[in-house]
């Protein structure tokens, strides 16, 4: 996948193309920082907890605002694990595969929730329900093996548990 | 603001408190497992009883993570762990007399009374989110006295004399490292705080900050002073969304009280402090790295030197120290250099704090003065192992090593760890015991130095991957002895020839687990006579 120049960048349009209010909070996200190039990363947090995911539009978007080549945008936006260039599902579950957690038998809560959901780490389900992911230690390891539900953390999980949320959550509509 | 101000604040909030202390843990170990509704349930059940003379606060780790939530009832230093809601009404009533629902925990413990607290003096102890709460402990004092009474050699005469080595990993002098900074000529310096913590098993830093965030400003501030920085960066991993909240929160009130920006203590010192949060990538612990990343690049390495203390952040001047290095600071200033150089080890002075996790019955956060033996830490602090016994303890994270059972009577201090094989890293401590395969456990820290590495350099890049493909090889018995061989050779290859630390330290997880457990990689090993 490349970002490509095919089409008008969006800020040459309007300054918030569709009206749609986050990125008049995007924009000013930036103009707080005076569209530093360096400002760059805080931007991408900011554009990825407003819309989700960064898509390519917006990415060139935030090239056009701080006046950076694409590539360099791209180019940040793929090198850290935190940004995501796809939308993600309604709700995610984060298994932590950290050492302490890994130890504590991360690998089997892992396993059950690969086996209840039907899909593999890193992906979303058909229906766009749920994300399954993995993280390398959310520094509560003393509570390990944790899970984070829908953003909470929780300790001392179980396979068992892990599972029953998960058709817990199959099964509500 | 000036010191008869600073006093006037931590007289005050003396003569607020209440007889009583119900002191709530609020870090993120014990608000993961309901502590905010537990202090609130709390707070509840005190103003039922209509008590004036008991208050509840909320109070960073405790240390005793695992057995969260915990609350200390103060002064008797009553503990409880495993704390519900619905036990908080009984936890009060306890107060004349009675008994208690939630389980009793032992302030008696080794846990406890083996550690001695320097850098978490405050944690558990003084509310985080309420800069007057850290003031009426001391806080900031040391900053005046720096800006007042000393000039920034003399504080940087302290520091070197403290003996205190940075606790980010490679343990370099912290004094040597100032005066470099100091010595390095910029139109602007700065000071940036490592508070990435990348290592997985790792919590020090994330504790600290949500614990006690203001030591870490006042820290970075004395820092400034003496190396003559204006701006300090705290650069967070996105992942510790509660610290990245209590840091700037407690920047907020630094700024509001004139402790930080222009004109601090009406000394003629302006420093300010901005926060950068990471974006996923363990890679950026690495200080150049870091300072890529914070000038909103790709973070990956360079070669030094030159160092960042010549030329770091837009090419400017910059001392960068970890979050327990800043964090050692204010009591070092408060206390002298003779003090600190007093405890721990000949060459390694002070304390460390431990993240002591996996298979152990008490985990959670630890100081400990350096020079105490693994066996104190693990069996007696942390009660060993539930079942089973102690297999080994790993140190260092992705950059150290297992040090085997046998070994438990080595001291923990710089060269000590180092001798086995290991290093102290930044201090995260997990015990595995009998049902984990030391294999995997190397295939484990390869796999995650194998996606971590930024790709800039060939021999980790490529070393990594190959490493990985060949420990897979040797898990599914496949393997022969002249591929463990190879693997020996390719460790030594890739952590001679790579650029940064994280591909220099990689083969370490594999190279001291084949020389300590040996056996379990031949066990895998295909018969030779097979083979062809
Ligand atoms: C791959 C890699 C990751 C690192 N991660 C961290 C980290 O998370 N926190 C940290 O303080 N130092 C980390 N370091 C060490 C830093 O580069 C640097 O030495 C340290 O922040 C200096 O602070 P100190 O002198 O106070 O120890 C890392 C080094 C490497 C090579
Ligand atoms: S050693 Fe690895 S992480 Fe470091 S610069 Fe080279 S490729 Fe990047
Ligand atoms: S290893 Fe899972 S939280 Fe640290
Ligand atoms: S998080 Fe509460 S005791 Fe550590």
């Amino acid at each position: 996948m490349a970002v490509t120049r095919s089409q008008p960048p969006v800020s040459e349009q309007a300054s918030h193309p569709s009206g749609d209010n986050r990125f008049k909070l995007l924009e000013a996200t930036m103009k707080k920082h005076q569209y530093r190039p360096d400002a760059l990363i805080e931007v991408l947090h900011r554009a990825q907890e407003l819309f989700g995911y960064l898509s390519n539009d917006l990415l060139l978007y935030i090239a056009n605002s701080l006046h950076l080549p694409p590539s360099r945008v791209y180019g940040v936006a793929t090198f850290y694990h935190f940004f995501s260039l796809a939308p993600k599902g309604e709700h995610s579950c984060v298994v932590c595969l950290g050492t302490a957690c890994y130890v504590r038998g991360a690998a089997a809560i892992l396993a059950a929730a690969e086996q209840t959901l039907g899909i593999r780490a890193g992906h979303t389900t058909p229906d766009g329900r749920l994300s399954l992911e993995t993280a390398r230690c959310l520094g509560a390891c003393g509570i390990a093996p944790t899970v984070v539900f829908d953003g909470a953390i929780t300790g001392h999980q179980t396979p068992e548990q892990v599972q029953v949320w998960l058709e817990r959550l199959k099964e509500k509509d | 603001m000036d010191i008869s101000e600073l006093l006037t604040i931590a007289e005050h909030e003396r003569t607020m408190r209440r007889p009583t202390c119900i002191r709530c843990c609020t870090a993120l170990g014990c608000q993961s497992a309901g502590s905010l509704s537990l202090k609130q349930r709390l707070e509840e059940a005190v103003a039922e009883v209509d008590r004036t003379d008991i208050e509840v606060i909320g109070v960073g780790c405790m240390g005793m993570c695992g057995h969260g939530p915990l609350v200390r009832v103060d002064p008797d230093g009553v503990l409880y762990e495993h704390v519900h809601a619905a036990d908080a009404p009984s936890i009060v009533a306890a107060l004349d007399g009675g008994d208690a629902t939630a389980p009793r925990g032992d302030p008696q413990h080794p846990f406890f009374t083996l550690q001695k607290r320097i850098v978490l003096e405050n944690s558990g102890i003084i509310d985080p989110e309420r800069i007057e709460s850290y003031i009426a402990a001391g806080g900031y004092q040391a900053l005046y006295c720096v800006l007042h009474d000393m000039t920034p050699a003399e504080v940087i005469d302290v520091v070197t004399r403290s003996g205190l080595r940075g606790r980010g990993g490679a343990g370099y002098p912290t004094g040597l490292k100032w005066a470099t900074v100091a010595k390095s000529h910029g139109d602007r310096k700065y000071v940036v705080c490592n508070a990435d913590e990348g290592d997985p098993g790792a919590f020090m830093d994330r504790s600290i900050i949500e614990s006690d965030p203001h030591k870490i400003l006042e820290g970075m501030a004395i820092a400034a002073y003496a190396v003559g920085a204006d701006q300090g960066y705290v650069y967070v991993r996105a992942e510790y969304p509660l610290a990245i909240q209590r840091l700037q929160r407690a920047i907020a009130q630094a700024r509001r009280l004139g402790l930080l920006g222009a004109q601090i203590f009406d000394a003629g010192f302006t420093f300010r402090i901005d926060i950068r949060v990471g974006a996923g990538a363990f890679v950026c612990g690495e200080e150049t790295a870091l300072m890529a990343s914070i000038e909103g690049r790709r973070g990956q390495p360079r070669p030094r030197p030159p160092y960042p203390a010549e030329s770091g952040l837009w090419g400017r001047p910059t001392l960068i120290n970890n979050v327990e290095t800043f964090a050692n600071i204010p009591p070092i200033i408060r206390n002298g250099a003779e003090w600190f150089a007093a405890i721990g080890a000949e060459h390694s002075k002070g304390t460390k704090v431990f993240a002591l996790t996996g298979k152990i019955r008490h985990t959670g956060l630890i100081e400990v003065p350096m020079g105490v033996t693994l066996r104190q830490i693990v069996e007696e602090m942390g009660g060993g192992v539930p079942e089973g016994r102690v297999k080994a303890v790993q140190t260092g994270g992705p950059s150290g090593g297992c040090i085997p059972a046998a070994l438990l009577d080595t001291p923990v201090d710089y060269e000590s760890l180092q001798r086995v094989g290991s290093i102290m890293g930044s201090g995260g401590m997990v015990v595995m015991d009998d049902a984990t395969n030391m294999v995997d456990v190397a295939h484990f820290y390869m796999e995650f130095c194998k996606d971590e590495s930024c790709g800039k350099c060939i021999p980790c890049r490529a070393g990594t991957a190959q490493m990985l493909h060949m420990l897979n090889l040797i898990r599914s018995g496949q393997a022969t002895a002249a591929d463990l061989a190879r693997l020996e050779q390719l460790c030594i290859m890739v952590k001679e020839t790579s650029l940064c630390g994280l591909g220099q330290s990689a083969p370490n997880p594999v190279l001291s687990t084949m020389k300590y457990f040996r056996e379990e990689y031949e066990a895998f090993v295909r018969d030779e006579g097979l083979a062809g």
